[in-house]
């Protein structure tokens, strides 16, 4: 069976700001990041379909602590957001100072900006070739 | 299938960078493990290592063949098994079917790792390979930011004020490092305050350094034996009396059910129903508190507080000695340390230890009679085991 929406197509339509998703013609749910099975109810029938790519916070956090290679970033914020779709899809929040961010980001709506933020490969991801260069970060603004 | 028991444990220390190697580290653990139970190197039918991180600390991939034939177990079956923190977990579950189905009588399983080798940077960065690689790192989620983001939606899912959240969550860490100062494997041996939590450097809000565990190297080795051979060993056999294994997807997969972790609940009912007992029969536990959220939101799961309640349990002394249930009287992750390889293995020679109260006083519940571990991998793979005292 082919794999609807690769990482490769997901991941090359999002650096150029357009996010991908998957809608179930069995439930009518829609699941994104994509797999290969419905996320509500395992059935293989979808399509793909492109959402809005707006939402609210459900959850954050603001990391202080950088994993090799990544000195540069911190502390950035990370946010789990709750597309209008359904599904939920993690990302970064970039206009505002990490240093400010505070609980009451929770409930917050939030979309995809114009600039996509990504990150390159690093030692143990160079064989991705199906991140062909880099790798998207959905990155948030508030609405 | 045939019951199984523990016949025989080793440990070694858990500590910042080991000056021994993985092979060095787990066969002193294996042998102490032979050694208390009886029997011989030689009477090792087959190995189950977990090993999540050799590749990178040591280079070395393919390191249970090499400990079974430094062990002089020659040419024994040897598999390693990954599951991140949770791989020591795995092997021994798979190393108690094999004995349980009638095809081994006797083998060894546990676990091994050297993460704090490779200095934070480094550790940071594989610890952080047990998430989705595709579509969760790249934003820059880290091991602690996980469970950051758990708390987070705890306080906002069931009401808890951050306040009074991190005011339970550094209860958490206090409770573990009271016991780990008296336990003599354990990486930090000294107590810390509610005030010290408060005041240590922020990781990934609203988790501080003192919420999160270390990272560690160490190993811990168990000989499992059929029920007929265990009798023969010893007077003192140790039943894994129930077993429960489950897993789950990336962090926004989870959305239905998060803070909660849904492959918890799945696992410890399995381990629950196999050993016909429930959380209330349980005198100890060890549960991975890689985290001080962690811990709360595991004991939620394991039946022990009804969800958005299990910090009181710390608060209140109902998880401490003497409570209705002793949660991780070794000092946990955060105060014994957390070599992620062995850590499933640690948890369960720690409650073969408090069954037969060989532990230090300071840290021994009395009558031990059912003990139940849980070990979580990355954000996905679930074990449980329930251990039940055989004499």
């Amino acid at each position: 069976m082919d794999y609807k929406l690769t990482f490769k197509d997901y991941n090359k339509s999002l650096k150029k700001g357009k996010l991908l998703g998957l809608k179930c013609h069995k439930c009518g749910k829609v699941t994104c990041p994509p797999k290969i099975a419905c996320q509500e109810c395992g059935s293989t029938d979808m399509e793909v379909v492109q959402l809005k790519g707006s939402g609210k916070v459900v959850t954050f956090t603001v990391s202080y602590v950088p994993a090799e290679g990544r000195d540069a970033e911190v502390p950035y914020t990370v946010v789990m957001v709750q597309l209008d779709e359904g599904p939920w899809l993690m990302g970064n929040l970039t206009d505002v100072d990490p240093n400010k961010v505070k609980a009451d980001l929770i409930g917050k709506p939030v979309q995809l900006g114009m600039r996509m933020k990504t990150i390159p490969g690093d030692t143990y991801t160079m064989g991705d070739k199906e991140a062909e260069g880099s790798f998207a970060r959905p990155t948030f603004v508030f609405a | 299938m045939r019951r199984v028991a523990i016949v025989g444990v080793g440990h070694t220390p858990f500590t910042f960078a080991a000056e021994k190697s993985s092979v060095e580290l787990f066969n002193e653990a294996a042998m102490d493990a032979i050694t208390e139970s009886g029997i011989t190197n030689k009477d090792v039918q087959a190995i189950y290592l977990g090993n999540v991180l050799g590749d990178f600390s040591e280079g070395q991939v393919m390191i249970q063949s090499y400990i079974a034939d430094d062990l002089g177990a020659t040419n024994v079956a040897a598999t390693r098994f990954e599951g991140a923190c949770a791989s020591a977990s795995l092997a021994i579950r798979d190393a108690f079917m094999w004995v349980a189905s009638g095809y081994y009588d006797i083998v060894l399983a546990g676990g091994v790792e050297t993460s704090a080798k490779m200095g934070t940077p480094l550790a940071t960065r594989t610890f952080a390979m047990a998430h989705d690689s595709h579509y969760e790192y790249p934003i820059g989620l880290t091991f602690p930011g996980f469970f950051a983001m758990l708390a987070h939606l705890y306080t906002a899912k069931y009401g808890v004020a951050l306040d009074r959240l991190k005011h339970q969550m550094a209860l958490v860490s206090v409770q573990s490092h009271k016991y780990g100062a008296h336990n003599k494997y354990a990486q930090f041996q000294k107590e810390i305050t509610v005030d010290d939590v408060l005041k240590s450097f922020m990781v990934c809000t609203p988790l501080q350094l003192y919420d999160c565990c270390p990272f560690s190297d160490g190993a811990a080795a168990l000989i499992l034996a059929s029920e007929d051979v265990a009798k023969k060993l010893t007077k003192r056999p140790v039943y894994i009396a129930g077993i429960g294994q489950a897993s789950s997807g990336k962090l926004s997969a989870q959305k239905d059910y998060a803070p909660r972790i849904r492959a918890r609940e799945v696992s410890v009912k399995q381990a629950y129903s196999m050993a016909g007992v429930g959380p209330d029969d349980m005198d100890v536990c060890e549960l991975h508190d890689c985290f001080s959220i962690a811990s709360i939101i595991a004991a939620e799961s394991l039946g022990f507080a009804e969800f958005g309640k299990g910090g009181e349990l710390w608060e209140t002394g109902q998880c401490d000695r003497g409570g209705k249930v002793a949660i991780n009287m070794s000092g946990g992750l955060k105060s014994k340390g957390h070599p992620i390889g062995a850590t499933g293995a640690s948890q369960m020679v720690d409650i073969v230890h408090q069954m037969r109260g060989e532990v230090e006083p300071e840290r021994q519940v009395e009558n031990v009679k059912y003990g139940l571990t849980d070990t979580l991998g990355g954000d996905g793979v679930l074990c449980n085991m329930v251990l039940q005292r055989g004499w």
